[in-house]
């Protein structure tokens, strides 16, 4: 059986740029143009640009919008002021994650959430359902495209590529309305890559006009499309989950050290509180960390944690890598995994089986990467 | 003109094999790079290693993936290409000449490999 995948309104600029296409979550999407390693670097250094068009946008509108998305996400939506946005994640019943979102609130009453391609239709069901006789509903991912562009020299691409005034005035976590290049946005400055950065959303017919005036405002500045292959790279080194690797049915928010946007203790229940609450009170068995490598070799996704005794074989298996990769702005080797609660802690040794051997890995604290501002 | 060296042997698992006096020189094909990406580490047998024709004799992984290397034809490990060990990039920087991984001493013919043009003809089938 093969599956139709679908294209972004961007996809001939990509190949023109000399992206090359990869099949993701159901698109065809560039997973590099100049290289991942260049890509990585014009992102922490200057600017990167990113067609993330397969995420998914949902629009949320009605009197009853606040409380009505209150009680399916783990932020607290009733202390979110307007024009802000927060990362947190919907989960059912059993507290473990459906995905992980941005919520963009524009007013009490109108919501704009964004969620991982990967989950459109499980999501975009669960919210419509939930949503029902309540407040109105619109799926609008196949009407939105989205770019982000990212890297300390973003707020002087959108200034050059001529945003509105508010744009580059934006707050972190902050969104508008605005134009750029004549093009309406909803803009946001929020990203995925650990660096400061902007959100865009214009329709798809804008797409291409608002992406060719980017490319071309940032020239000056160093700007490269980057593609997906450097957004896992980069969201890594910032330790953001990725879903179906940190995160997904599962697991919950507590051990993927998301306790931070899960608020236990808001007001309203939500989907999942009362069996987090549980899972809180009984203390968890397992924890999310980042590691080194100390040996030689890389720990990717699925490769198995072991005990660490020196032998070649390593000791037993006590948990999973759920992400690894050569960390291109540290220059070492990283990962995130889950492994038993008393060897989370800082310094801890671990072995990752690679290719049947134990290569030694220490837990080091995270987020691995952090901007100075 | 070709973009595969004519002078070089291919297999579809993307090795390139060239007859190099008494050694066959092994390593992997500019299409291969490009579906890997920059390299960052190469793992490599030890002289001495007997290998038969398809066997799997190490690793190559870049930042994104990981994948494991194949012997175009039977031969004993002569010499390997230490300098990948701390310099794997010369994999990218030159796929056949400072990039190459083993030489192997009493090989196998390469006849039954493909030339550059069977080799470009194979990728034409892979593409979409």
């Amino acid at each position: 059986m093969t599956e139709t995948l679908k294209r972004t309104p961007l996809y001939e600029e990509h190949k023109a740029l000399g992206g090359r296409i990869v099949p993701f979550a159901g698109w065809e999407m560039p997973v590099q143009y100049a290289g991942l390693l260049k890509e990585h670097q014009a992102v922490r250094t200057a600017a990167g640009l990113f067609d993330v068009s397969h995420m998914g946008e949902m629009i949320l509108e009605g009197p009853k919008a606040e409380e009505t998305i209150d009680a399916l996400v783990t932020a607290d939506l009733t202390k979110l002021p307007d024009g802000k946005a927060v990362y947190n994640v919907a989960c059912n019943e059993q507290g473990t994650i459906l995905d992980d979102l941005i919520v963009y609130r524009r007013a009490r009453d109108r919501f704009l959430i964004v969620m991982n391609a990967s989950n459109r239709d499980k999501i975009a069901a669960h919210f419509r359902k939930h949503c029902e006789g309540k407040i109105s509903f619109e799926d609008a991912s196949d009407r939105y495209s989205l770019i982000a562009i990212q890297g300390p020299k973003a707020v002087d691409v959108v200034r050059a590529a001529g945003a509105s005034e508010a744009i580059p005035a934006l707050a972190s976590f902050s969104l508008t309305d605005g134009t750029i290049a004549g093009v309406n946005v909803i803009a946001a400055r929020t990203g995925y890559t650990a660096e400061d950065g902007f959100e865009l959303f214009c329709t798809n017919d804008d797409a291409v006009k608002l992406w060719r005036a980017l490319i071309a405002a940032g020239k000056a500045f160093g700007l490269e499309p980057a593609g997906l292959g450097a957004r896992d790279t980069l969201r890594l080194e910032g330790r953001l989950s990725l879903y179906g690797n940190e995160i997904d049915e599962t697991t919950n928010p507590l051990e993927a050290g998301l306790g931070w946007v899960t608020k236990l203790d808001k007001p309203r229940d939500f989907l999942g509180k009362a069996a987090l609450q549980k899972i809180q009170a009984a203390g968890l068995t397992r924890k999310m960390v980042g590691f080194e490598m100390v040996g030689r070799g890389t720990g990717r996704h699925g490769y198995p944690i072991v005990e660490w005794d020196g032998s070649e074989a390593g000791g037993k298996t006590i948990g999973i890598v759920t992400s690894g990769s050569l960390a291109p702005t540290l220059d070492k080797n990283i990962g995130l995994g889950y492994v038993p609660t008393a060897l989370a802690a800082i310094g801890s040794k671990i072995g990752i089986q690679i290719r049947g051997k134990a290569i030694e890995a220490v837990v080091v604290k995270t987020p691995f990467y952090k901007r100075t501002k | 003109m070709s973009k595969y060296p004519a002078d070089l042997k291919y297999t579809k698992d993307h090795e390139w094999a060239r007859q190099d006096g008494d050694l066959v020189r092994v390593g992997i094909t500019g299409y291969a790079i490009e579906q890997l990406g920059d390299v960052t580490l190469v793992d490599l047998p030890k002289v001495g290693a007997k290998l038969d024709a398809h066997a799997h004799f190490g690793d190559i992984e870049s930042v994104k993936t990981v994948s494991e290397l194949f012997a175009p034809v039977a031969g004993e490990v002569a010499e390997i290409n230490g300098k990948l060990e701390s310099s794997p990039e010369l994999v990218n920087e030159g796929p056949y000449d400072k990039g190459w991984m083993i030489a192997l001493k009493g090989a196998g013919s390469l006849d039954a490999l493909m030339d550059a043009a069977a080799y470009e003809a194979y990728l034409g089938t892979l593409d979409h």
